[in-house]
């Protein structure tokens, strides 16, 4: 345990700002964006502290807190990240004072709500990757929906039916998700807590598992395994669990958009990689060939979907989708170079989406059409729009040289180690994935110039600064993925999921461990 | 108990001092009867209220000067205090304090409380009509809730079938007779009132009937002796299984659970709304708190909860299905209020079948976070009006989070922690119900609970969207601006619903044990 919290003080960081926000005078409402930028670029700075100070190459878990907190449960504030949990915070930390950039005349008539709203959210996913009690990481799992509830349906586009059919279905989705993993936390927990001296402490339990001191029959892991899956799933989301995205993500504004499929999905892939695996090696065993199924199916289903969508903000979700089931696919395919690659996805696909979201939010902006037949000819009156937005697709279809292909090929070639068939088809959403972002490039920046469009100002100073550190970062993790894979690559061969792979089928693994541990 | 067979009457001894808060609260009840009939009417009020306050607030130092005693069966074997007693009856002072502040406001309806000038005028008469002008109040509900709040604490402390009766019949007249004095709307009010004395009569037969049943099995009414005819049966138990059945009516009544809630959404509908959240949370303490005494310490031989552990989980379940369900069918707040009270109860049960002194911590828990979150839920509509009284349906509220964005902002803390959401008080309470209900081998309830959950959590946000999300109405109901006493409660209920969900430890541990405490 180290002496200064600093993960404590990053994840409470952003509160400053809300505290600031609360205290702002009433004929100061606006002064609410500066606030929250400038805090959540001082989270950005504390976040990479926190980098800096994790010692690659050093203990699984760093920077670890640990305070008592319902004693009565044993559940603990336990705090600390490995390589994955600390590359998802920078790229959390990386994407909300770009969010707020962006969202600068979102927010409509109460803008103190929406951006303290924001940071309580940052306050959460931050948490949410550093929480290593399992209690804790329920908790703010489930409590993220509430300012994400309130940021869809309070905010975003006009028309307050869809807005709040969006919310209710995002939040109900979401909820039952998670309902369904708090029995199976509690479960788990009545289970560790027989034999487990601190049955909510991730690390304990997972090496309780990989040891064999923790052993669940096989029918209670995979009802365990399902309760996290399917709320991972649906965070995720996963077909055929992923109708809310499209709806939540096309009526939320764009900066929401951002951290709804940038970062609050992540919370799902993240959770399959290190809950579902690690706990549950087993079940994840047993159900790999399902999950393999499915997530194959997202990768193309989502990609046929959003050549056929005619709205923007839609069609970028159902991307998501395509590129979620690819990271599921680099999660489950057991090998470490599938893993690396599907964790470094979580943040590529954030920079890369969430750069396309901002972009295609100021093309909205200023033709006030989410329709891309409404376009057309762009790249003629805004070229640096046109420019960065085409950079920002590129991304998005993993072309070699930008960040995304690097993850795109890890977790192709790592599927392919194990399951040839299933990467096989995975490779298919490629080619969709060009023709997706291609056509719509096509169809909304070349051509001839429509009326409509050609009053078009080019990026302000200000939207320039929201993207261009997204770019750049696309551009650098491209050629230097090692800043990243220094901290995932530990991580991921440290964790007991793919050690325990080594070990003969379940059934005679579970008594095989008692002997040899 | 030895029989009495002297010729020469002894008194016997009755430990005043262990039951002291009863008796503070039923003096408190009958000093504002003598208040009733001497005070003059001008004053009447402001000296009902302080000593209806004062006598709760003594009632609870009682409670907390009892706390360090030990299990104690006390007035001849018919009341236990011990911790599992104290615990609620502490809970029953504090929730019932904070619902005498909403039920003694008057500032939201032009100096007027919630109650008819006099129970007595017909409604839309000419005698309604003077008695409003004259300002006419009626401040006899205050001795009738402390009768009530005196009934509530001996309920969960009663020892004997008779004694539990008896607080039963205490705590719920007056209840009948208050729920029919609404101010406005008062036919509905009537209704409500009839419906409930009826029903709730109905129940209370059964009650006594599988009282008499049990007595006839064991040959006493007292807990413990029912307790060893239990664990040592020398008689069939045909008698036992039928009483068993009886009393179970007349307590599932009480706790509102399916198929006995029919009278629920009705009462809490029609009766003033400062009582129905006094009542729905007051009532389902001391009911369950019956009920635990009742299954743990009369029936808690193995052969007894072999034959009413599956009926009552059963019960749970139809419970949890029929509040969820029927819930989202609601247009109406306080009926939807109703129905999620409906669900509470069937969470609660889980909690009671379960058995383990774990699952009565967690319904000790439950009781008070819960009891707190629906006073203040139902204070939050009061507040709610329009030119008839409360504007309780649903469309009206829409846009309230813009026009008033405190009131929506409480109701919202609510109603999310109904629904389960982390950080708040009830969360807490049903991951300690689930997990006690999982150690207890139950799982398939905490599945059905968790979809219900899921349900609820439905209709709950449905009420959030209409406050938040939704357009202001243009003739939209009027916010009033509550006295301090409201705005306190409002305060203390919202505070404990989220300081409980972040710092359970302290009640949890108050809870864990005092459930360990029980006198059988």
């Amino acid at each position: 345990m180290s002496g200064f919290p600093y993960l404590t003080v990053t994840i409470a960081s952003p509160l400053l700002g809300v505290a600031g926000i609360a205290l702002l005078p009433r004929g100061a409402q606006k002064r609410a964006r500066e606030i929250a930028v400038a805090t959540s670029l001082i989270t950005l700075v504390l976040a990479i502290v926190d980098a800096v100070k994790f010692n690659v190459g050093g203990a699984q878990y760093q920077l670890t807190e640990s305070h008592t907190w319902i004693s009565q449960f044993h559940i603990d504030y336990s705090v600390g990240v490995d390589g994955i949990a600390l590359v998802l915070i920078l790229m959390t930390a990386v994407l909300v004072p770009v969010v707020l950039l962006a969202s600068w005349n979102d927010g409509k008539n109460t803008p103190r709500a929406f951006f303290a709203l924001m940071l309580v959210l940052e306050v959460m996913m931050i948490g949410v990757f550093a929480a290593t009690d399992v209690f804790l990481f329920y908790v703010l799992f489930e409590a993220l929906l509430i300012p994400s509830y309130f940021l869809i349906g309070s905010y975003g586009k006009s028309g307050e039916k869809h807005r709040s059919y969006a919310a209710v279905k995002f939040l109900l989705y979401n909820l039952l998700g998670g309902l369904l993993m708090l029995a199976a936390v509690i479960g788990l927990y009545v289970v560790a807590n027989r034999t487990v001296a601190d049955p909510f402490d991730f690390p304990t339990l997972a090496h309780a598992v990989a040891t064999g001191q923790l052993h669940f029959s096989t029918g209670v892991e995979r009802w365990l395994f399902l309760g996290f899956f399917i709320a991972f799933a649906v965070k995720a989301p996963l077909w055929p669990f992923h109708t809310w995205l499209p709806d939540a993500a096309a009526e939320a504004t764009p900066g929401t958009a951002v951290l709804l499929v940038g970062v609050l999905d992540k919370i799902g892939t993240f959770g399959m990689l290190r809950f579902c695996l690690e706990l549950f090696p087993s079940a994840s065993h047993y159900f790999t060939p399902v999950i393999l199924v499915l997530a194959v199916i997202s990768t193309i289903y989502g990609a046929l979907l959003a050549i056929g969508q005619r709205d923007m903000k839609r069609l970028i979700a159902y991307t998501s989708i395509s590129h979620f089931g690819l990271i599921t696919l680099g999660v489950f395919a057991w090998t470490a170079r599938g893993q690396v690659g599907a964790t470094l996805y979580m943040v590529n696909h954030g920079l890369s989406t969430g750069a396309l979201f901002l972009l295609a939010g100021f093309l909205i902006s200023r033709r006030g059409s989410t329709e891309i037949d409404a376009y057309g000819g762009v790249q003629k009156v805004a070229p640096v729009l046109a420019g960065t937005f085409l950079l920002a697709g590129l991304s998005s279809l993993a072309l070699p040289g930008l960040s995304s292909f690097v993850s795109e090929f890890l977790v192709l070639v790592g599927t392919f180690e194990k399951y040839p068939v299933a990467a096989i088809f995975a490779v298919t959403s490629i080619v969709l994935a060009a023709v997706y972002i291609l056509w719509l490039y096509q169809r909304t920046m070349t051509g001839p110039v429509t009326a409509a469009v050609s009053g078009f100002k080019d990026l302000t100073r200000r939207e320039l600064a929201a993207v261009v550190p997204l770019l750049a970062l696309i551009l650098v993790l491209g050629f230097a993925p090692g800043i990243l894979t220094k901290y995932i690559n530990p991580a991921v061969t440290q964790s007991t999921s793919l050690q325990v792979t080594t070990t003969p089928p379940p059934s005679i693994a579970a008594q095989a461990q008692g002997s040899d541990q | 108990m030895s029989a009495l067979a002297a010729t020469t009457f002894t008194v016997p001894p009755v430990e005043f001092g262990k039951l002291s808060p009863m008796l503070i609260a039923f003096g408190a009840a009958t000093l504002g009867i003598l208040v009733e009939a001497l005070a003059p009417r001008a004053h009447r009020y402001r000296i009902q209220v302080g000593l209806a306050l004062v006598g709760i607030a003594a009632a609870f130092g009682a409670v907390l000067a009892l706390a360090k005693t030990g299990v104690e069966v006390v007035a001849q074997g018919s009341v236990a205090i011990d911790g599992t007693t104290l615990f609620l009856q502490g809970t029953i002072l504090v929730i019932a304090f904070v619902g005498f502040l909403v039920i003694a406001e008057r500032k939201t309806d032009q100096n007027q409380d919630a109650f008819a000038a006099q129970g007595a005028s017909v409604p839309g008469s000419q005698a309604e009509r003077d008695t409003t002008r004259k300002g006419w109040q009626t401040t006899e509900i205050y001795p009738l809730l402390m009768f009530s709040v005196g009934g509530m604490l001996l309920f969960p402390a009663a020892n004997d079938l008779l004694t539990m009766f008896v607080a039963l019949e205490v705590l719920s007249l007056p209840l009948y007779l208050v729920c029919g004095l609404a101010r406005h709307r008062r036919l509905l009010s009537q209704e409500a009132a009839l419906k409930y004395f009826l029903l709730g009569a109905f129940s209370s037969a059964f009650f006594l009937y599988g009282a008499a049943m049990l007595y006839g099995y064991a040959g006493s009414v007292n807990l413990a002796v029912i307790a060893q005819h239990v664990a040592h049966p020398d008689a069939g138990s045909t008698l036992l299984y039928a009483g068993l059945a009886m009393l179970g009516v007349g307590l599932l009544f009480k706790v509102g659970a399916a198929p006995f809630h029919m009278w629920t959404p009705d009462v809490y509908q029609g009766a003033p709304t400062p009582v129905t959240g006094f009542m729905a949370a007051a009532t389902k303490i001391a009911a369950f708190g019956a009920l635990v005494r009742v299954l743990d310490v009369g029936l808690g031989g193995s052969s007894a909860v072999a034959v009413w552990r599956p009926v009552l989980q059963a019960v749970a379940v139809i419970t949890m299905l029929v509040g969820g369900i029927l819930a989202l069918t609601q247009r109406d707040i306080k009926r939807m209020l109703a129905y999620s009270a409906i669900l509470n109860a069937g969470y609660l049960l889980i909690g009671v079948t379960s058995t383990t002194a774990q699952a009565r911590a967690a319904v000790l828990f439950y009781l008070p976070v819960y009891g707190v979150a629906i006073i203040g839920a139902f204070a939050v509509v009061t507040l709610v009006r329009d030119a008839g009284g409360e504007a309780t349906d649903l469309s009206r509220w829409a846009g309230l989070g813009k026009r008033a964005p405190i009131p929506a902002a409480l109701l919202a803390v609510f109603l999310l922690a109904f629904a389960g959401i982390p950080f708040t008080s009830i969360f807490i309470g049903k991951f300690a119900i689930f997990q006690a209900a999982l150690n207890a081998g139950a799982p398939a309830l905490v599945i059905v609970a968790v979809l219900a959950s899921a349900l609820a959590a439905f209709f709950y946000l449905r009420v959030v969207v209409v406050m938040f999300f939704s357009d202001p109405l243009p003739d939209g109901p009027t916010i009033a601006h509550p006295s301090i006493a409201v705005k306190t409660a409002l305060a203390v209920a919202a505070f404990a619903t989220v300081a409980l969900g972040i710092a359970p430890s302290l009640l949890l541990h108050l809870a864990n044990n005092s459930a360990g405490i029980l006198a059988k």
